[in-house]
């Protein structure tokens, strides 16, 4: 295949061999453990960093407004300058607050958001772990993030972040079903779980295009239900700025607050990175049957660009919702999941699996 | 207070007490909200209120009469152009002057647009407790448009000061008209994207229908008016009841809904709009020529007397009642203010809903803080 | 059967609305000639302020630095704040005669609440409005201003 020149499995097994030339087996785990974090941490900062200049500008476009731009050109150094003043930001003591559990829960926050995105494969060969439950390991850990909230909201002492960690918690609890099955559809056409062969199950089509009515009603309730999820927009009832002034997170502040508000971006992007890889086809170039010069000129964009951009036109979406629609009522949201998503849901699975079983599909 | 503690221990249950403001979002001022809850539910709202007097009555008793108005303009400061107008209608009624037609259209007009961006900015901050923060943009960025007509011919923004007892304080500015018909052309064109966002929305619909109702007998019995009172079918527009300036004259209809829910009060606001720019387009071609004041004596002395002028604001109804004893400042005066009235309700409406809901409700309400506190 | 058409058509009339809103929001996406909000200080320049205006009241003077304000004192009168405060003097024309005239026309920015009484009433036209906004002083003190310049007199003809 022509990609093969984007393929990143050569220079991993050369690292991975000269590591182990040198040092012992345990050291060079560890010496590849090391690296691979550092480069997680990297692109996590920095995708963050980004995502919430971009959040920034697009709704600023949205809103007839021009968003940040003092800071560098068109204020792309805006995110930097806002990070160095909430790492010099005084962090709050709360008097009353259970200090331990207060300490712990943007930790918990954010480790939950590190571990899911070690699984995403964002191009070929460049992959921090693949497992062969890799679907199921992302909907697992992702889930965990939620206990950092309860928590947060908990230990804080205050009612307003109480009542936000309360909401939360049911909030996740409804939307993991509607997350799970809608990928169990997906799984049920690609044979397996393992997230690298899924992307590679897509060379000849996306999932999106190749289950077409099932697989779109699937990615429809995705996005809903992740968005939910990741307490954004119109789902954002655990913050609920007008009712709760900011939910769970009152009473944090500087270089915690810091960790909510990242971890909030980054499971953004790690969602919208499960479904451009589930369902638009990870870091697979788009090709349009029998269009050979097409495909060709396709192919030479990297995968890495390929799953950037399909990452972020799902993340668009999102953003795009949260700053249309107003914020839904905490039973609204709960009769959205359990009387409409997910009874959607159960027949699309059956559905799917019934054209699967047919050989319907493309 | 007591009674209130008392209902807490009734069934053996403890209530969250939760305190709503003075700073909070979506009390859109210093209101403050004592709140009980149990778990998601409102079971009883205590409003505090006084976190903004500065006794505007009080203060009045040592003014002139010219020099009460500037104050009028910060209760409501949403409707300061019809709270100006409520004083003056009131002294010139005293003294029995009779006003000339230039200025009781260019008061109709002005009036009219003070209805809309007051609307405008409803709309506005309803969507924003909502949630969608879009709408507060949109809503903002059209009553910039009214705004700059106020300054190009008030000098002045939200606190315009335009009228005076016996006309105003100068002319139009030339290009008014001008401004005024590109406003209502451009007006006509964005308020339909007002019903896309939020009108249509099924969200929107979801969360404000059937949400805090209002009956006819409740409204009548609060004592509720405005667009507030209108929603439950209550019809106690004072420009159709009692016509002041202009307002006999044009023909507009008042808008009336039975159903008397948080999306009523909404759409009553809505279709308001629509009819404030009618009479607008009504009046502005046809602005009659002559003085822009009357000639008054330099100090102002109301024989003595109780007078009362009540006006029709974007909210309710503003009542001005001036005892004067003959002097050259009032003996007492007290505004009926619409806002303190309408929140006496809030209680009642929000019992057995939702935390958002009490949001929503208080919204549609529409309150003005200073007005409550004065 | 009803029931589940009625469902169906509930929901998809519910996404059509939301599809409606999308459509603004998005059309506004892509159009940046839309924008409203302004680069304020870069803009200062061409910032042209309507000319009624009420920035801060004035007392305009004219080339010869010449005012005219005969110090009647009706501004200080009609103001509801005590905003302005007029110090007289006592001066002798050429002629010999007693006159009285301003030392000092006080303005205190940070009270006035702009009701324009003062340059209503003023029987000479002495007072006017600028269209100065940029009010923001680091000191309270500075906002009491002076309205007269030093050395200025009263304009010929003004009585």
């Amino acid at each position: 295949m022509p990609f093969d020149i984007y393929d990143f499995t050569s220079l991993t097994q050369w690292i991975d061999t000269s590591l182990n030339d040198r040092l012992s087996p345990f050291w060079a785990v560890v010496a590849e453990m090391a690296i691979v974090g550092l480069l997680i941490l990297v692109f996590y900062a920095l995708i963050g960093l980004f995502l919430v200049y971009a959040e920034r500008k697009v709704c600023a476009f949205m809103q007839n407004r021009l968003g940040p731009n003092r800071v560098g050109p068109f204020g792309i150094f805006q995110t930097v300058a806002d990070l160095i003043k909430l790492l010099l930001v005084e962090l709050v003591p709360i008097r009353n607050a259970d200090k331990f559990l207060f300490n712990v829960a943007p930790f918990i926050v954010i480790i939950a958001s590190f571990m899911a995105i070690s699984a995403i494969p964002f191009a070929k060969g460049l992959h921090a772990i693949d497992l062969n439950i890799g679907v199921f390991y992302v909907i697992a850990v992702s889930a965990l993030g939620v206990i950092g909230v309860l928590l947060a909201g908990w230990s804080s002492n205050n009612k307003y972040s109480l009542i936000g960690a309360m909401r939360s918690g049911a909030q996740i609890v409804s939307y993991e079903l509607s997350v799970g099955l809608s990928l169990i559809t997906v799984i049920i056409l690609a044979g397996t779980m393992q997230l690298s062969e899924i992307v590679q199950a897509q060379s000849t089509g996306w999932f999106i295009f190749r289950g077409h009515i099932p697989a779109f009603i699937a990615f429809v309730i995705f996005l809903i239900a992740s968005t939910a999820e990741t307490n954004r927009g119109p789902f954002d009832l655990a913050e609920a700025e007008s009712e709760l002034t900011a939910g769970f997170h009152t009473e944090y502040s500087g270089i915690k607050f810091a960790f909510f508000f990242l971890a909030e971006y980054m499971n953004m992007f790690i969602v919208a990175s499960i479904a451009a890889t589930v369902f638009l086809g990870g870091w697979m170039p788009f090709h349009i049957g029998s269009w050979e010069a097409f495909n060709h000129v396709m192919d030479f964009i990297p995968p890495f660009i390929w799953y950037l951009m399909k990452t972020f036109f799902i993340i668009f979406l999102m953003m795009w919702f949260k700053w249309t629609f107003p914020r839904l009522r905490i039973d609204q949201l709960l009769t959205l999941e359990w009387k409409y998503l997910l009874p959607i849901n159960l027949v699309n699975v059956v559905f799917m699996a019934f054209i699967v079983l047919m050989g319907w599909h493309f | 207070m007591e009674e209130h503690l008392k209902n807490s221990v009734t069934d053996g249950q403890e209530e969250y007490v939760l305190n709503i403001g003075p700073q909070h979002p979506s009390t859109h001022g210093v209101l403050r909200l004592v709140a009980s809850l149990r778990g998601e539910i409102v079971t009883n709202i205590e409003p505090h209120i006084g976190y903004i007097h500065r006794g505007i009555e009080k203060m009045c008793e040592s003014l002139t009469y010219p020099q009460i108005i500037h104050l009028t303009d910060r209760m409501d400061y949403l409707s300061a152009h019809i709270n100006n107008e409520a004083v003056c209608l009131n002294v010139e009624k005293a003294l029995e002057i009779d006003i000339p037609d230039r200025i009781k259209v260019i008061r109709t007009i002005m009036a009219e647009l003070t209805r809309i961006q007051s609307h405008q900015l409803f709309w506005a901050t309803f969507g924003m407790d909502l949630g969608g923060l879009t709408c507060f943009f949109y809503g903002l960025r059209d009553r910039e448009k009214v705004l700059d007509i106020f300054e190009e011919t008030c000098g002045g923004r939200m606190i315009v000061s335009y009228n005076c007892p016996g006309g105003l304080m100068h002319d139009i500015h030339p290009g008014f008209q001008k401004r005024v018909k590109e406003f209502i052309e451009y007006f006509r064109k964005t308020l339909p994207e007002y019903d896309q966002l939020l009108t249509g929305n099924v969200i929107f619909r979801e969360r404000t229908m059937g949400i805090g109702k209002l009956t006819l007998g409740e409204a009548i019995a609060h004592g509720i008016t405005g667009p507030t009172a209108r929603a439950s079918g209550f019809s106690c527009d004072v420009r159709k009841k009692e016509p002041y300036s202009a307002y006999d004259r044009i023909k507009f209809n008042e808008v009336l809904f039975t159903e008397g829910d948080t999306y009523h009060r909404y759409l009553v606001r809505m279709d308001e709009m629509r009819q404030s720019m009618d009479i607008i387009e009504q009046l502005i071609d046809n602005i009659p020529e002559g003085p822009y004041a009357v000639k008054m004596k330099p100090i102002i002395r109301l024989p003595e007397g109780e007078y009362y002028q009540r006006v029709e604001t974007a909210r309710g109804e503003l009542g001005v009642y001036i005892i004067s004893d003959g002097n050259k400042n009032p003996y007492r005066v007290k505004f009926r203010s619409p806002n303190f009235v309408n929140l006496s309700v809030l209680n009642m409406l929000s019992k057995g809903f939702k935390i958002a809901d009490l949001i929503a409700i208080s919204g549609s309400l529409d309150l003005i803080i200073p007005d409550i506190d004065r | 059967m009803r029931s589940i058409v009625k469902y169906i058509s509930e929901v998809l009339s519910g996404v059509w609305s939301l599809l409606k809103g999308m459509k603004v929001t998005g059309s506004y996406f892509f159009r940046p000639s839309a924008i409203v909000t302004q680069k304020y200080p870069e803009n200062r320049k061409d910032l042209v302020m309507f000319e009624r205006f009420k920035g801060e009241v004035i007392m305009p003077h004219n080339e010869n630095n010449e005012h005219r304000c005969t110090g009647c004192g009706i501004c200080e009168i009609n103001c509801p704040n005590g905003t302005i405060e007029v110090i007289t003097k006592t001066i002798i024309t050429p002629e010999g005669k007693k006159k009285r005239a301003i030392d000092k026309h006080i303005y205190r920015l940070s009270m006035c609440s702009f009701c324009a009484l003062c340059v209503k009433t003023c029987p000479s036209n002495a007072l006017a409005f600028s269209q100065e906004f940029e009010h923001a002083v680091f000191d309270r003190s500075k906002l009491i201003k002076i309205s007269n310049k030093p050395g200025s007199q009263l304009m010929k003809g003004v009585e």
